[in-house]
């Protein structure tokens, strides 16, 4: 999710040209008190004129406890992003306010109601330990997003190379996700000249199992993409595991194995996912991979 | 039979030879020589002259002539200011100056334009107020825009007769050996300067850096050179060459550059042993650098780079990564240290970098060219020369040269700029056609030239978002809206010549 | 909607443009365009901001505008902006924008 500042037309413009998989808008942090209605006002214009192409479009509100909170939802309804980002979700209130919030204005605008999604950022101790709940509080909550900036603040500490400070939170949001069915997004790294540093932090929320990351200059994005992306090796033994189920399947067996090992159910899961992987990163996949993928 | 001189009976005609001049003397027929050994007056022991009206009236300038400069000091030029200035007291007319471009520092020329000094004006390119004066129709005759390698030929063939070249040179000995790799002013490469020292009816050397004799090693020749005057300053160090350049942190400029790397890695031009000439832009300069990271991997060297040397390019070339450099203009101070100090760092001139008339210029053995537009049209026809408004900007340099020479030549350039479109239906000005250039990559996607199906198909699966030109030009289109077309006057105000000595286009006057 | 102070947006970045608005004593619309795309688009971005102010219902305004190559959203937003501030306006509108 790449953050673009809400008040930059230069950026605004083609934001979606680095390819990342959503764009985010942000009316809040990035923009200054005196500025919230110009970058409402732009990105309100921009949503509704330019052309975003295959690019998620996310737009970050203001709280609704803040002047601008309302005012942006309702115009930002009227522009139709896919997703409306919610910072500092504390309790599933908060969702459930703008929630309401949301429909009221499709309603009056004659836009289908539940067309417009919600992201709920978690930024504080309070929403970490409210995360279920949170995740569970709406129809149109897609995701979950971990702010840890505001976050290490909150809990009286800093932002260290380990990230131990931010394991308990992540693994709280990626658990009440998984256990909702929604998507969870790690948070910003702030040093953009740390490669390094930055690539270790994707591995490691990579493996714990987020589904993506912030990231605040174009350049991650390309970075982020090369880490998800699975190796030819991953996606040759992923085709092999789902070449043997589709065959045990044709021939009624219930059973398969590959390399003398059985294959169930989660090997099934984690197979697929590879291969959707794959396809979200462009790999080329001849027509045969793509029936197994659809299959 | 008669005598000679020297005593000797020399018969009046003899077999083999077309004619018989008997000898007259030692010192009658080399005038350039000292009239007797042991004396004291020393004529033609040295070149110089007192001052720049001396060398003027000495090369006996006259009205209608023609005058040469080279612009390897760039905007800190200030050798044709000064000739110029000279030339308007003494109250010559009516000339034609020759200079290979014209930069920022040359808009005083627009007062001897103004004041009938300078009537025609034949160079690469033209900038700032001096361009836009002349796009408002400031000369009767139009300026003939060239392309380095065009602007040999011409010269080379007697096309263009320069009468007296001025040329500024960063350090020269009293008999003409000059270079432009030491002194104050240095600059590098003096390739432009070196056809016209060679051709030019007279040759005045203009320096601010006299050094002992022999100057060696020398890129302009002393007997190239009829006379030599001594300056304060021949150039503004600030201007002529920019310190390190940095590689840029636009993230655009950036995904650009990947795009390109990209592409020509996959695009059957990259091997090991492969040759590039890159610009100087930012985008020029990240690709070099990506580049880099893929020759790394795959254990490539370049055998050569050819410009256009900027620093980075001497980085990799001192890495190991490029084996020879042939550079007809350095850039910047880390080129210029490095053909100072490298034999392997090679300075070419003109002709040899881009004349497609001679017997074989070095852009012919290009494999990978990097080149810059302002515009673009789909026919793949480039503009570097006039903006979207109709008003001349830029230069023709070795834009076309390098296109057609090389394997594969990629533009690179946003999609748009503000709200002007890169890629059009038809550029204002085409300096190189279309069918020279074979890839574009913008920031919003990449198009190949129909004409070029291997590079198409060998991009295929690549994972670069591939479209048809026309297609990005209607996405451009779409996101910038359509500007009214530019008005013109009937009056032309500038001739493209080809490569070639062929025209390619004309410029009008814009209407105001 | 009527302007009761100056009201500004923008900035002079490239791809941006700066409005000014205020009222205009001539009781008509008075725009003044300063652009780097003029020839291309000076026009269009005149009648463009002409539109937009009909729509707002402005019949009286002095707009000064300096125009980096901004696109026609992006004039419209910094407009919209300028005029909403001109006129005091805190509660926006929203039903009535489109």
């Amino acid at each position: 999710m790449l953050y673009v500042p809400g008040n930059n037309p230069n950026m605004v413009k083609d934001a979606h040209i680095y390819r990342s998989d959503s764009v985010m808008f942000d009316l809040e942090d990035s923009v200054s008190v005196q500025e919230k209605d110009a970058a409402r006002f732009l990105i309100f214009r921009a949503l509704k004129s330019i052309d975003y192409e295959n690019t998620e479009t996310v737009v970050r509100i203001n709280g609704l406890n803040t002047p601008f909170g309302v005012d942006d939802v309702k115009a930002m309804v009227r522009a139709r992003p896919d997703v409306i980002r919610l910072p500092k979700t504390e309790t599933p209130d908060d969702i459930k306010a703008v929630d309401k919030l949301i429909s009221e204005v499709e309603k009056a605008a004659g836009i289908e109601e539940g067309s417009i999604k919600l992201f709920a950022a978690i930024e504080n101790a309070k929403g970490v330990v409210h995360a279920y709940q949170i995740a569970l509080s709406s129809p149109r909550l897609v995701g979950i997003a971990f702010g840890a900036e505001d976050f290490v603040t909150n809990l009286n500490t800093q932002r260290s190379k380990g990230g131990l400070e931010l394991f308990t939170a992540r693994q709280e949001i990626l658990m009440a996700s998984r256990a909702a069915g929604l998507h969870a997004i790690d948070t910003v790294f702030s040093d953009v000249n740390d490669d390094e540093g930055f690539r270790r932090e994707v591995e490691l929320i990579k493996s714990m199992g987020f589904d993506g990351k912030s990231v605040i200059n174009p350049r991650q994005v390309s970075m982020v993409h090369e880490i998800y992306t699975p190796t030819m090796e991953q996606i040759n033994s992923a085709r092999k595991i789902l070449r043997a189920i589709e065959q045990a399947e044709s021939e009624g067996s219930g059973v398969a194995s590959v390399n003398g090992k059985m294959i169930d159910k989660p090997i099934v899961e984690r197979a697929r996912r590879t291969l959707e992987l794959a396809h979200l990163s462009g790999i080329y996949l001849d027509e045969m991979e793509e029936e197994e993928f659809n299959a | 039979m008669p005598e000679n001189a020297a005593g000797r009976e020399i018969p009046r005609t003899i077999h083999g030879l077309q004619a018989v001049k008997p000898f007259e003397g030692s010192f009658v027929n080399t005038p350039l020589v000292r009239i007797q050994k042991g004396s004291r007056t020393l004529p033609r022991l040295n070149k110089l002259v007192e001052s720049i009206e001396q060398a003027i009236l000495k090369s006996e300038l006259k009205d209608g002539m023609t005058v040469s400069f080279h612009h390897h000091l760039r905007n800190g030029d200030m050798v044709l200011n000064m000739v110029m200035d000279v030339i308007a007291n003494l109250g010559i007319k009516n000339l034609t100056i020759a200079s290979s471009s014209l930069t920022s520092a040359h808009e005083p020329l627009i007062r001897h334009i103004r004041h009938g000094v300078v009537t025609r004006l034949v160079t690469s390119g033209l900038r700032d107020k001096l361009a836009e004066e002349i796009s408002h129709g400031l000369l009767d005759i139009p300026v003939l825009f060239h392309s380095h390698g065009g602007r040999a030929r011409m010269i080379e063939s007697g096309e263009m007769k320069i009468d007296i070249a001025f040329l500024g040179v960063p350090s020269c000995d009293v008999y003409g050996n000059a270079n432009g790799y030491s002194g104050p002013s240095a600059c590098g490469s003096l390739g432009y300067a070196m056809v016209d020292a060679v051709h030019a009816s007279k040759v005045v050397l203009i320096t601010d850096n006299l050094v002992e004799y022999p100057n060696t090693p020398f890129s302009i020749l002393q007997d190239q050179v009829d006379y030599i005057v001594q300056v304060d300053q021949i150039g503004d160090p600030e201007g002529i060459s920019a310190g390190a350049l940095r590689m840029t942190r636009n993230p655009r400029d950036i995904l650009i550059a990947q795009y390109a790397t990209h592409v020509i890695e996959h695009s059957g031009y990259m091997e090991d042993g492969f040759s590039l000439q890159t610009g100087s832009g930012s985008i020029s300069l990240a690709v070099t650098n990506f580049l880099r990271d893929v020759m790394l991997r795959k254990n490539f060297r370049a055998s050569f780079a050819l410009g256009g040397i900027t620093g980075n390019i001497v980085g990799l070339h001192e890495e190991g990564l490029i084996k020879r450099l042939l550079d007809v203009q350095s850039f910047d101070k880390e080129a210029i240290r490095s053909i100072a100090e490298n034999r392997f760092h090679t300075e070419i001139d003109a002709s040899y970098y881009a004349n497609p008339h001679n017997k074989g210029c070095a852009t012919n053995k290009i494999n990978v060219v990097i080149l810059s537009a302002m515009e673009i049209d789909t026919d793949f026809n480039v503009n570097v020369l006039t903006g979207s408004d109709g008003i001349i900007r830029g230069a023709s340099g070795g834009h076309s040269d390098t296109a057609i020479g090389s394997g594969i030549s990629v533009i690179v350039a946003p999609l748009f700029r503000g709200r002007t479109a890169t890629v059009v239906d038809r550029v204002q000005t085409i300096i190189t056609p279309g069918d020279t250039v074979d890839v574009l990559v913008t920031d919003h996607g990449v198009a190949v030239n129909p004409k070029r199906q291997d590079i198409s198909e060998r991009l295929k699966t690549k994972h670069l978002p591939i479209y048809t030109i026309e297609q990005l030009q209607e996405k451009a289109e779409k996101i910038t809206g359509r500007p009214e077309p530019v008005q013109f006057e009937k009056r032309i105000v500038g001739v493209v010549e080809y490569r070639d000595g062929t025209i390619l286009d004309v410029i009008h006057q814009v209407k105001d | 909607m009527n302007l009761i102070r100056t009201g500004k947006s923008g900035t002079l970045e490239s791809s941006d443009v700066m409005i000014t608005v205020r009222n205009n004593p001539a009781n008509k619309i008075e725009i003044k365009l300063k652009s780097i795309v003029e020839k291309g688009f000076g026009n269009h971005i005149r009648s463009f901001v002409e539109s937009v102010l009909e729509e707002m219902m402005v019949v009286s305004a002095i707009v000064d505008i300096d125009d980096r190559s901004a696109l026609d959203c992006v004039i419209r937003a910094r407009l919209e902006t300028a005029l909403h501030r001109a006129a005091g306006i805190t509660v926006f509108n929203w039903e009535e924008i489109q």
